[in-house]
Protein backbone atom coordinates (compact mmCIF):
# COMPACT_ATOMS: atom_id res chain seq x y z
CA UNK A 1 0.00 0.00 0.00
CA UNK A 2 2.73 2.52 1.32
CA UNK A 3 4.89 2.06 -2.06
CA UNK A 4 1.76 2.30 -4.23
CA UNK A 5 0.87 5.51 -2.95
CA UNK A 6 4.69 6.48 -3.01
CA UNK A 7 4.64 5.46 -6.83
CA UNK A 8 1.13 7.71 -7.49
CA UNK A 9 2.78 10.99 -6.25
CA UNK A 10 5.94 10.68 -8.06
CA UNK A 11 6.59 13.43 -11.13
CA UNK A 12 4.05 12.09 -14.04
CA UNK A 13 1.78 10.40 -11.93
CA UNK A 14 -1.90 10.60 -11.29
CA UNK A 15 -1.09 12.23 -7.70
CA UNK A 16 1.97 13.87 -8.37
CA UNK A 17 3.04 16.85 -6.43
CA UNK A 18 0.68 15.72 -3.30
CA UNK A 19 1.67 15.24 -0.46
CA UNK A 20 2.13 11.72 0.92
CA UNK A 21 -0.54 11.76 3.91
CA UNK A 22 -3.34 13.74 1.85
CA UNK A 23 -2.90 11.35 -1.21
CA UNK A 24 -2.88 8.26 1.35
CA UNK A 25 -6.65 9.81 2.46
CA UNK A 26 -7.29 10.17 -1.33
CA UNK A 27 -6.28 6.43 -1.97
CA UNK A 28 -8.18 5.34 1.47
CA UNK A 29 -11.24 7.45 0.28
CA UNK A 30 -11.61 5.72 -3.26
CA UNK A 31 -11.16 2.44 -1.98
CA UNK A 32 -14.13 3.28 0.47
CA UNK A 33 -15.92 4.10 -2.73
CA UNK A 34 -15.28 1.02 -5.06
CA UNK A 35 -15.82 -1.13 -1.94
CA UNK A 36 -19.20 0.43 -1.40
CA UNK A 37 -19.84 0.78 -5.40
CA UNK A 38 -18.98 -2.88 -5.89
CA UNK A 39 -21.49 -4.35 -3.05
CA UNK A 40 -24.56 -2.18 -3.72
CA UNK A 41 -23.98 -3.06 -7.62
CA UNK A 42 -23.44 -6.77 -6.17
CA UNK A 43 -26.60 -6.04 -4.11
CA UNK A 44 -28.90 -4.49 -6.80
CA UNK A 45 -27.63 -7.61 -9.21
CA UNK A 46 -28.43 -10.18 -7.15
CA UNK A 47 -31.41 -9.45 -5.78
CA UNK A 48 -32.78 -9.66 -9.35
CA UNK A 49 -30.58 -12.33 -10.74
CA UNK A 50 -32.44 -14.92 -7.42
CA UNK A 51 -35.94 -13.68 -8.62
CA UNK A 52 -35.34 -14.62 -11.94
CA UNK A 53 -33.67 -18.18 -11.37
CA UNK A 54 -36.10 -19.27 -8.86
CA UNK A 55 -38.65 -17.94 -11.09
CA UNK A 56 -37.58 -19.66 -13.82
CA UNK A 57 -37.10 -22.78 -11.70
CA UNK A 58 -40.46 -22.54 -10.44
CA UNK A 59 -41.77 -22.52 -14.44
CA UNK A 60 -42.66 -18.79 -13.77
CA UNK A 61 -40.97 -15.60 -15.55
CA UNK A 62 -40.02 -13.55 -12.83
CA UNK A 63 -39.95 -9.69 -13.31
CA UNK A 64 -40.02 -9.04 -16.91
CA UNK A 65 -41.35 -5.02 -17.19
CA UNK A 66 -39.36 -2.97 -15.54
CA UNK A 67 -36.71 -1.75 -18.02
CA UNK A 68 -38.60 -3.52 -20.95
CA UNK A 69 -35.79 -6.83 -20.89
CA UNK A 70 -36.38 -9.36 -18.54
CA UNK A 71 -37.04 -6.67 -15.91
CA UNK A 72 -33.19 -5.40 -15.26
CA UNK A 73 -34.04 -2.26 -13.61
CA UNK A 74 -36.49 -4.11 -11.42
CA UNK A 75 -33.39 -3.73 -8.28
CA UNK A 76 -33.24 -0.04 -8.80
CA UNK A 77 -36.72 0.60 -8.73
CA UNK A 78 -36.93 -1.44 -5.70
CA UNK A 79 -33.74 0.57 -4.63
CA UNK A 80 -35.80 3.99 -5.37
CA UNK A 81 -38.92 2.41 -3.29
CA UNK A 82 -36.92 1.34 -0.40
CA UNK A 83 -34.31 4.83 -0.28
CA UNK A 84 -38.16 6.80 0.22
CA UNK A 85 -39.86 4.64 2.57
CA UNK A 86 -40.32 5.52 5.96
CA UNK A 87 -38.18 4.39 8.80
CA UNK A 88 -40.72 3.34 11.16
CA UNK A 89 -39.09 2.14 14.72
CA UNK A 90 -42.02 0.40 17.17
CA UNK A 91 -42.37 1.93 20.07
CA UNK A 92 -41.35 -0.44 22.71
CA UNK A 93 -37.84 -0.93 20.92
CA UNK A 94 -34.34 -0.41 22.35
CA UNK A 95 -33.78 2.28 20.14
CA UNK A 96 -29.72 2.89 20.23
CA UNK A 97 -29.28 -0.82 19.74
CA UNK A 98 -32.44 -0.81 17.01
CA UNK A 99 -30.60 1.64 15.28
CA UNK A 100 -27.06 0.35 15.29
CA UNK A 101 -27.81 -3.43 14.75
CA UNK A 102 -27.93 -2.58 10.69
CA UNK A 103 -24.88 -0.47 11.13
CA UNK A 104 -22.87 -3.57 12.71
CA UNK A 105 -23.99 -6.04 10.22
CA UNK A 106 -23.16 -4.06 7.16
CA UNK A 107 -19.90 -3.03 8.67
CA UNK A 108 -19.06 -6.28 8.90
CA UNK A 109 -20.03 -7.14 5.35
CA UNK A 110 -17.89 -4.30 3.91
CA UNK A 111 -14.78 -4.97 5.65
CA UNK A 112 -14.94 -8.02 4.38
CA UNK A 113 -14.05 -6.86 1.31
CA UNK A 114 -10.65 -5.37 2.28
CA UNK A 115 -8.48 -7.85 1.70
CA UNK A 116 -10.02 -9.56 -1.23
CA UNK A 117 -7.43 -9.89 -4.40
CA UNK A 118 -9.17 -8.91 -7.63
CA UNK A 119 -6.29 -8.98 -9.84
CA UNK A 120 -2.30 -9.19 -9.74
CA UNK A 121 -2.09 -5.49 -8.08
CA UNK A 122 -5.60 -4.90 -7.71
CA UNK A 123 -6.36 -4.99 -4.12
CA UNK A 124 -7.48 -3.02 -1.15
CA UNK A 125 -5.06 -3.96 1.45
CA UNK A 126 -3.12 -7.22 1.06
CA UNK A 127 -2.92 -8.35 4.69
CA UNK A 128 -0.34 -10.85 6.28
CA UNK A 129 -2.99 -12.16 7.81
CA UNK A 130 -6.13 -11.72 5.23
CA UNK A 131 -7.62 -15.41 5.65
CA UNK A 132 -7.58 -14.77 9.44
CA UNK A 133 -8.96 -11.06 9.34
CA UNK A 134 -11.58 -12.39 7.17
CA UNK A 135 -12.94 -15.13 10.06
CA UNK A 136 -12.60 -12.34 12.54
CA UNK A 137 -14.52 -9.58 10.80
CA UNK A 138 -17.24 -11.87 9.34
CA UNK A 139 -17.08 -13.52 13.30
CA UNK A 140 -18.72 -10.24 13.99
CA UNK A 141 -22.17 -10.07 11.94
CA UNK A 142 -23.50 -12.38 14.02
CA UNK A 143 -23.55 -9.39 16.62
CA UNK A 144 -25.52 -7.53 14.98
CA UNK A 145 -27.69 -10.38 14.20
CA UNK A 146 -28.33 -11.00 17.91
CA UNK A 147 -28.75 -7.44 18.88
CA UNK A 148 -31.55 -6.42 15.46
CA UNK A 149 -32.74 -9.58 17.28
CA UNK A 150 -33.00 -8.45 20.59
CA UNK A 151 -33.81 -4.59 20.29
CA UNK A 152 -36.64 -5.56 18.49
CA UNK A 153 -38.95 -6.71 21.47
CA UNK A 154 -40.46 -9.28 19.88
CA UNK A 155 -40.42 -12.96 20.17
CA UNK A 156 -39.75 -13.92 16.91
CA UNK A 157 -36.99 -11.74 16.59
CA UNK A 158 -35.58 -12.94 19.66
CA UNK A 159 -35.55 -16.55 18.35
CA UNK A 160 -34.52 -15.64 15.19
CA UNK A 161 -31.53 -14.17 17.08
CA UNK A 162 -30.74 -16.61 18.99
CA UNK A 163 -30.60 -19.06 16.34
CA UNK A 164 -28.33 -17.32 14.35
CA UNK A 165 -26.19 -16.60 17.45
CA UNK A 166 -25.89 -21.08 18.33
CA UNK A 167 -25.82 -21.57 14.45
CA UNK A 168 -23.13 -19.28 13.38
CA UNK A 169 -20.79 -20.14 16.63
CA UNK A 170 -20.94 -23.51 15.86
CA UNK A 171 -20.30 -22.92 11.63
CA UNK A 172 -17.30 -21.59 12.24
CA UNK A 173 -15.55 -24.32 13.41
CA UNK A 174 -16.24 -26.38 10.43
CA UNK A 175 -15.47 -23.62 8.13
CA UNK A 176 -12.25 -22.63 10.01
CA UNK A 177 -10.96 -26.65 9.50
CA UNK A 178 -11.85 -26.67 6.05
CA UNK A 179 -9.55 -23.28 5.52
CA UNK A 180 -6.70 -24.95 7.00
CA UNK A 181 -5.65 -27.97 3.88
CA UNK A 182 -5.85 -24.70 1.60
CA UNK A 183 -3.88 -23.11 3.54
CA UNK A 184 -1.31 -25.48 3.99
CA UNK A 185 -1.18 -26.02 0.19
CA UNK A 186 -0.08 -22.40 -0.02
CA UNK A 187 1.93 -21.82 2.87
CA UNK A 188 0.54 -18.26 3.63
CA UNK A 189 -2.53 -16.58 4.73
CA UNK A 190 -2.03 -13.64 2.44
CA UNK A 191 -5.05 -13.83 0.56
CA UNK A 192 -2.59 -12.41 -2.95
CA UNK A 193 -0.53 -14.92 -1.60
CA UNK A 194 -2.42 -17.52 -2.15
CA UNK A 195 -3.95 -17.01 -5.57
CA UNK A 196 -0.15 -17.03 -6.35
CA UNK A 197 0.51 -19.73 -5.12
CA UNK A 198 -1.85 -21.62 -7.53
CA UNK A 199 -1.01 -20.23 -10.40
CA UNK A 200 -0.17 -22.20 -13.83
CA UNK A 201 -3.55 -24.13 -14.92
CA UNK A 202 -6.26 -25.68 -12.63
CA UNK A 203 -4.17 -29.13 -11.96
CA UNK A 204 -2.02 -26.68 -9.60
CA UNK A 205 -5.56 -25.30 -7.97
CA UNK A 206 -5.51 -26.10 -3.78
CA UNK A 207 -8.62 -27.91 -4.50
CA UNK A 208 -6.24 -31.06 -6.12
CA UNK A 209 -3.50 -30.00 -4.17
CA UNK A 210 -3.90 -32.55 -1.46
CA UNK A 211 -5.77 -35.32 -3.24
CA UNK A 212 -9.15 -36.26 -2.10
CA UNK A 213 -8.84 -33.94 1.45
CA UNK A 214 -8.87 -30.97 -0.33
CA UNK A 215 -11.87 -31.56 -2.26
CA UNK A 216 -13.61 -32.23 0.52
CA UNK A 217 -12.24 -29.62 2.44
CA UNK A 218 -13.54 -27.49 -0.36
CA UNK A 219 -17.05 -29.16 -0.33
CA UNK A 220 -17.35 -28.93 3.54
CA UNK A 221 -16.37 -25.20 3.32
CA UNK A 222 -18.68 -24.62 1.02
CA UNK A 223 -22.04 -25.83 3.13
CA UNK A 224 -20.33 -24.40 6.60
CA UNK A 225 -20.40 -21.34 4.63
CA UNK A 226 -24.34 -21.43 3.76
CA UNK A 227 -24.95 -21.78 7.06
CA UNK A 228 -22.42 -18.72 8.15
CA UNK A 229 -24.41 -16.48 5.63
CA UNK A 230 -27.78 -17.95 6.92
CA UNK A 231 -29.21 -19.25 3.40
CA UNK A 232 -31.38 -21.82 2.69
CA UNK A 233 -31.08 -24.52 3.75
CA UNK A 234 -29.58 -22.81 6.65
CA UNK A 235 -31.65 -20.18 6.54
CA UNK A 236 -33.66 -20.36 10.09
CA UNK A 237 -32.95 -17.10 11.38
CA UNK A 238 -35.15 -15.56 9.39
CA UNK A 239 -37.44 -18.73 8.69
CA UNK A 240 -40.27 -16.99 7.25
CA UNK A 241 -42.81 -19.11 7.79
CA UNK A 242 -42.37 -19.75 11.06
CA UNK A 243 -40.49 -17.10 12.33
CA UNK A 244 -41.82 -14.28 10.67
CA UNK A 245 -38.25 -13.47 8.88
CA UNK A 246 -36.90 -13.34 12.73
CA UNK A 247 -34.70 -11.17 13.08
CA UNK A 248 -35.69 -8.47 10.93
CA UNK A 249 -39.25 -8.49 10.78
CA UNK A 250 -39.59 -5.03 12.67
CA UNK A 251 -37.75 -3.51 10.20
CA UNK A 252 -38.66 -1.15 7.55
CA UNK A 253 -37.21 0.86 4.64
CA UNK A 254 -33.59 1.39 4.46
CA UNK A 255 -33.00 -0.49 7.55
CA UNK A 256 -34.32 -3.34 6.08
CA UNK A 257 -32.41 -2.90 2.94
CA UNK A 258 -28.85 -2.71 4.72
CA UNK A 259 -29.84 -6.10 5.97
CA UNK A 260 -30.20 -7.58 2.34
CA UNK A 261 -27.59 -5.73 1.23
CA UNK A 262 -25.43 -7.42 3.99
CA UNK A 263 -26.89 -10.77 2.56
CA UNK A 264 -25.57 -10.52 -0.81
CA UNK A 265 -22.29 -9.33 0.31
CA UNK A 266 -21.81 -11.81 2.47
CA UNK A 267 -22.97 -14.34 -0.29
CA UNK A 268 -20.44 -13.06 -2.58
CA UNK A 269 -17.55 -12.94 -0.03
CA UNK A 270 -17.62 -16.50 1.12
CA UNK A 271 -17.84 -17.01 -2.67
CA UNK A 272 -14.81 -14.89 -2.99
CA UNK A 273 -12.73 -16.69 -0.16
CA UNK A 274 -14.05 -20.02 -1.75
CA UNK A 275 -12.48 -19.20 -5.34
CA UNK A 276 -9.31 -17.73 -3.51
CA UNK A 277 -9.14 -20.46 -1.47
CA UNK A 278 -9.53 -23.62 -3.55
CA UNK A 279 -10.46 -22.10 -7.26
CA UNK A 280 -7.41 -20.29 -7.83
CA UNK A 281 -8.71 -16.48 -7.37
CA UNK A 282 -8.27 -14.69 -10.36
CA UNK A 283 -6.00 -17.02 -12.17
CA UNK A 284 -7.07 -18.97 -15.54
CA UNK A 285 -7.70 -22.38 -15.11
CA UNK A 286 -5.83 -23.39 -18.52
CA UNK A 287 -2.61 -20.98 -17.57
CA UNK A 288 -3.36 -18.80 -20.08
CA UNK A 289 -3.34 -14.75 -19.97
CA UNK A 290 -6.11 -14.04 -22.43
CA UNK A 291 -8.57 -12.90 -20.07
CA UNK A 292 -8.74 -10.26 -17.69
CA UNK A 293 -7.75 -11.66 -13.98
CA UNK A 294 -10.85 -9.98 -12.35
CA UNK A 295 -13.32 -11.17 -15.22
CA UNK A 296 -12.23 -14.80 -14.26
CA UNK A 297 -12.48 -14.00 -10.76
CA UNK A 298 -16.03 -12.43 -10.84
CA UNK A 299 -16.85 -15.71 -13.10
CA UNK A 300 -16.09 -18.25 -10.31
CA UNK A 301 -17.57 -16.22 -7.94
CA UNK A 302 -20.90 -16.16 -9.68
CA UNK A 303 -20.41 -19.51 -10.55
CA UNK A 304 -20.59 -20.02 -6.46
CA UNK A 305 -23.67 -17.90 -5.93
CA UNK A 306 -25.30 -19.02 -8.69
CA UNK A 307 -25.32 -22.70 -6.76
CA UNK A 308 -26.20 -21.12 -3.40
CA UNK A 309 -29.13 -19.77 -5.60
CA UNK A 310 -29.87 -23.19 -6.85
CA UNK A 311 -29.39 -25.09 -3.34
CA UNK A 312 -32.42 -22.23 -1.91
CA UNK A 313 -34.87 -23.11 -4.34
CA UNK A 314 -34.24 -27.00 -4.07
CA UNK A 315 -33.31 -28.21 -0.29
CA UNK A 316 -36.21 -27.86 2.62
CA UNK A 317 -34.40 -26.12 5.44
CA UNK A 318 -33.32 -28.15 8.02
CA UNK A 319 -34.67 -28.64 11.50
CA UNK A 320 -32.57 -26.68 14.47
CA UNK A 321 -31.37 -30.22 16.00
CA UNK A 322 -30.35 -31.44 12.20
CA UNK A 323 -28.65 -28.59 11.95
CA UNK A 324 -26.62 -28.66 15.16
CA UNK A 325 -26.08 -32.90 14.24
CA UNK A 326 -24.67 -31.90 10.83
CA UNK A 327 -22.42 -29.01 12.20
CA UNK A 328 -21.08 -31.05 15.07
CA UNK A 329 -21.32 -34.52 14.50
CA UNK A 330 -20.91 -34.73 10.92
CA UNK A 331 -18.81 -31.13 9.43
CA UNK A 332 -16.38 -30.91 12.07
CA UNK A 333 -15.22 -34.26 12.32
CA UNK A 334 -14.62 -34.91 8.41
CA UNK A 335 -12.88 -31.29 9.46
CA UNK A 336 -10.38 -32.47 11.57
CA UNK A 337 -10.04 -36.05 9.53
CA UNK A 338 -9.41 -33.89 6.29
CA UNK A 339 -6.93 -31.48 8.30
CA UNK A 340 -5.01 -34.66 9.21
CA UNK A 341 -4.96 -36.36 5.80
CA UNK A 342 -4.29 -33.16 3.53
CA UNK A 343 -1.22 -32.69 6.20
CA UNK A 344 0.14 -36.93 5.67
CA UNK A 345 -0.69 -35.99 1.83
CA UNK A 346 1.13 -32.96 1.34
CA UNK A 347 3.74 -34.03 3.55
CA UNK A 348 4.48 -37.50 1.75
CA UNK A 349 3.20 -36.89 -1.62
CA UNK B 1 4.95 16.24 13.98
CA UNK B 2 4.02 15.43 10.43
CA UNK B 3 0.86 15.22 9.13
CA UNK B 4 1.06 11.16 9.04
CA UNK B 5 2.02 10.88 12.82
CA UNK B 6 -0.87 13.40 13.66
CA UNK B 7 -2.87 10.99 11.64
CA UNK B 8 -1.89 7.97 13.71
CA UNK B 9 -2.09 10.13 16.88
CA UNK B 10 -5.59 11.17 16.20
CA UNK B 11 -6.56 7.66 15.42
CA UNK B 12 -5.07 5.63 18.82
CA UNK B 13 -7.18 8.86 20.63
CA UNK B 14 -9.89 7.87 18.66
CA UNK B 15 -9.48 4.11 19.81
CA UNK B 16 -8.38 4.65 23.06
CA UNK B 17 -11.35 6.58 23.98
CA UNK B 18 -13.74 3.38 22.46
CA UNK B 19 -11.91 0.90 24.35
CA UNK B 20 -11.79 3.27 27.71
CA UNK B 21 -15.68 4.51 27.14
CA UNK B 22 -17.13 1.12 26.16
CA UNK B 23 -15.42 -0.86 29.03
CA UNK B 24 -16.91 1.92 31.61
CA UNK B 25 -20.34 1.62 29.70
CA UNK B 26 -20.02 -2.04 30.80
CA UNK B 27 -19.35 -1.62 34.40
CA UNK B 28 -21.67 1.37 35.10
CA UNK B 29 -24.94 0.37 32.78
CA UNK B 30 -27.91 -1.28 34.76
CA UNK B 31 -28.79 -2.95 31.14
CA UNK B 32 -26.84 -6.36 30.54
CA UNK B 33 -27.71 -6.59 27.14
CA UNK B 34 -26.42 -3.44 26.53
CA UNK B 35 -23.41 -3.90 28.87
CA UNK B 36 -22.39 -7.43 27.25
CA UNK B 37 -22.75 -5.21 23.54
CA UNK B 38 -20.41 -3.03 24.87
CA UNK B 39 -18.30 -5.16 26.17
CA UNK B 40 -17.80 -6.38 22.37
CA UNK B 41 -16.41 -2.54 21.60
CA UNK B 42 -14.26 -3.21 24.36
CA UNK B 43 -12.63 -6.07 23.03
CA UNK B 44 -12.75 -4.60 19.44
CA UNK B 45 -10.86 -1.54 21.34
CA UNK B 46 -8.46 -4.24 22.40
CA UNK B 47 -7.59 -5.60 19.23
CA UNK B 48 -7.03 -1.80 17.26
CA UNK B 49 -4.70 -1.59 20.37
CA UNK B 50 -3.03 -4.69 19.83
CA UNK B 51 -2.86 -3.70 15.69
CA UNK B 52 -1.10 -0.58 17.08
CA UNK B 53 1.64 -2.41 18.61
CA UNK B 54 1.65 -4.47 15.28
CA UNK B 55 0.73 -7.63 16.64
CA UNK B 56 -1.49 -8.25 13.83
CA UNK B 57 -1.85 -12.20 14.75
CA UNK B 58 -3.22 -11.19 18.39
CA UNK B 59 -5.31 -8.68 17.26
CA UNK B 60 -7.51 -11.02 14.37
CA UNK B 61 -7.51 -13.72 17.52
CA UNK B 62 -8.94 -11.27 19.99
CA UNK B 63 -11.38 -10.18 17.67
CA UNK B 64 -12.46 -13.81 16.09
CA UNK B 65 -12.64 -15.32 19.78
CA UNK B 66 -13.42 -12.72 22.39
CA UNK B 67 -15.74 -10.09 20.40
CA UNK B 68 -17.14 -13.18 17.66
CA UNK B 69 -17.16 -16.17 19.93
CA UNK B 70 -17.15 -15.27 23.92
CA UNK B 71 -19.68 -12.35 24.09
CA UNK B 72 -21.91 -13.80 21.51
CA UNK B 73 -22.10 -16.84 24.06
CA UNK B 74 -22.58 -14.31 27.07
CA UNK B 75 -25.32 -12.87 25.25
CA UNK B 76 -27.19 -15.95 24.17
CA UNK B 77 -26.68 -17.14 27.79
CA UNK B 78 -28.36 -13.82 28.98
CA UNK B 79 -31.34 -13.71 26.76
CA UNK B 80 -31.73 -17.82 27.48
CA UNK B 81 -32.86 -16.43 31.31
CA UNK B 82 -33.73 -12.95 30.87
CA UNK B 83 -36.77 -13.01 28.49
CA UNK B 84 -37.42 -16.75 27.55
CA UNK B 85 -37.10 -18.27 30.88
CA UNK B 86 -38.79 -14.28 32.42
CA UNK B 87 -36.35 -13.87 34.54
CA UNK B 88 -35.23 -10.45 35.53
CA UNK B 89 -31.83 -9.78 35.24
CA UNK B 90 -30.69 -6.06 36.10
CA UNK B 91 -27.03 -5.18 37.14
CA UNK B 92 -27.30 -3.80 41.02
CA UNK B 93 -24.33 -2.09 42.50
CA UNK B 94 -23.28 -4.31 45.66
CA UNK B 95 -21.03 -3.36 48.20
CA UNK B 96 -20.69 0.13 46.12
CA UNK B 97 -17.95 1.48 48.73
CA UNK B 98 -15.84 -1.80 49.20
CA UNK B 99 -15.53 -2.20 45.33
CA UNK B 100 -14.93 1.32 44.65
CA UNK B 101 -12.23 1.10 47.04
CA UNK B 102 -10.77 -2.20 45.41
CA UNK B 103 -10.75 -0.74 42.24
CA UNK B 104 -8.88 2.50 43.40
CA UNK B 105 -6.70 0.88 45.29
CA UNK B 106 -5.80 -1.42 41.72
CA UNK B 107 -5.82 1.91 39.97
CA UNK B 108 -2.88 3.25 42.58
CA UNK B 109 -1.32 -0.59 42.06
CA UNK B 110 -1.33 -0.29 38.53
CA UNK B 111 -0.06 3.17 38.29
CA UNK B 112 2.67 2.59 40.32
CA UNK B 113 4.07 -0.47 38.37
CA UNK B 114 3.12 1.96 35.08
CA UNK B 115 5.69 4.68 36.56
CA UNK B 116 8.25 2.70 38.25
CA UNK B 117 9.10 0.26 35.29
CA UNK B 118 11.85 1.24 32.65
CA UNK B 119 9.99 1.72 29.70
CA UNK B 120 12.33 1.66 26.36
CA UNK B 121 11.52 3.48 23.51
CA UNK B 122 11.36 1.27 19.72
CA UNK B 123 11.01 2.55 16.58
CA UNK B 124 8.28 0.75 14.96
CA UNK B 125 9.87 -1.32 12.04
CA UNK B 126 7.84 -2.69 8.88
CA UNK B 127 7.65 -5.83 10.14
CA UNK B 128 5.92 -8.78 7.47
CA UNK B 129 3.26 -10.06 10.51
CA UNK B 130 3.89 -11.84 13.34
CA UNK B 131 2.08 -15.16 12.29
CA UNK B 132 4.12 -17.28 11.53
CA UNK B 133 6.53 -16.31 14.51
CA UNK B 134 3.64 -16.89 16.90
CA UNK B 135 3.74 -20.36 15.23
CA UNK B 136 7.10 -21.20 15.26
CA UNK B 137 7.23 -20.29 18.68
CA UNK B 138 4.19 -22.43 19.81
CA UNK B 139 5.43 -24.90 17.69
CA UNK B 140 8.85 -25.33 18.97
CA UNK B 141 9.81 -23.88 22.34
CA UNK B 142 6.36 -23.84 23.87
CA UNK B 143 5.14 -26.84 22.80
CA UNK B 144 4.20 -28.12 26.46
CA UNK B 145 2.55 -25.18 27.34
CA UNK B 146 0.45 -25.38 24.49
CA UNK B 147 -0.61 -29.13 24.37
CA UNK B 148 -0.84 -28.58 28.20
CA UNK B 149 -4.03 -25.94 27.21
CA UNK B 150 -5.46 -28.38 24.40
CA UNK B 151 -5.81 -30.89 27.38
CA UNK B 152 -7.28 -28.21 29.47
CA UNK B 153 -9.72 -27.84 26.98
CA UNK B 154 -10.90 -31.15 25.90
CA UNK B 155 -11.27 -31.63 30.15
CA UNK B 156 -13.59 -28.42 30.03
CA UNK B 157 -15.25 -29.94 26.83
CA UNK B 158 -16.02 -33.11 28.73
CA UNK B 159 -17.15 -31.71 31.32
CA UNK B 160 -19.67 -29.23 29.45
CA UNK B 161 -20.94 -32.52 28.24
CA UNK B 162 -21.31 -34.55 31.22
CA UNK B 163 -23.19 -31.61 32.60
CA UNK B 164 -25.63 -30.80 29.63
CA UNK B 165 -26.09 -34.19 28.68
CA UNK B 166 -30.04 -35.80 28.76
CA UNK B 167 -31.14 -37.06 31.82
CA UNK B 168 -28.60 -35.14 34.24
CA UNK B 169 -30.69 -32.52 35.27
CA UNK B 170 -33.72 -34.87 36.12
CA UNK B 171 -31.56 -36.75 38.69
CA UNK B 172 -30.37 -33.51 40.39
CA UNK B 173 -33.50 -31.32 40.65
CA UNK B 174 -36.89 -33.11 40.91
CA UNK B 175 -38.86 -30.31 39.29
CA UNK B 176 -37.65 -31.05 35.67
Amino acid sequence: MREYILTLTEPGQLLSGVSFGLASLLVMVASCAAVLGVIALNGMFLVWWERKVSAHMQARLGPMTTGYWHGWLQSIADGIKLLLKETIVPLLVDKPLFMLAPVVIFGSAFMAFVPIPWGEHLIVADLNIGVLYITAITSLSVIGVVMAGWASNNKWSLYGGMRSAAQIVSYEIPVGLAMVPALMASGTLSMQGIVESQAGGFWHWNLFAGGPFTLIAFVVFFIASLAEVNRAPFDLPEAESELVSGFHTEYSGMCFAFFFLAEYSEMFVVSAIASVLYLGGWQCPLGLSLIPGPLLFLAKILFLVFIQLWFRWTFPRLRVDQLMHLAWKVLTPIGFVNVFGAALWLVLI
Amino acid sequence: MSLESGAHTVIWYCFAFLTAGSAAYVVLTRNIVRAAFALVATFIGVATQYLFLQADFLAAAQVLIYAGGITVLLLFGVMLTHRVQGMEMRLEPVKAVPGVLVALGFLVAIGAAISRADWHLVTPVDSSGTTALVGEAIMTHHLLPFEEISVLLLVVLVGALFIARPGHSQSAGEDE
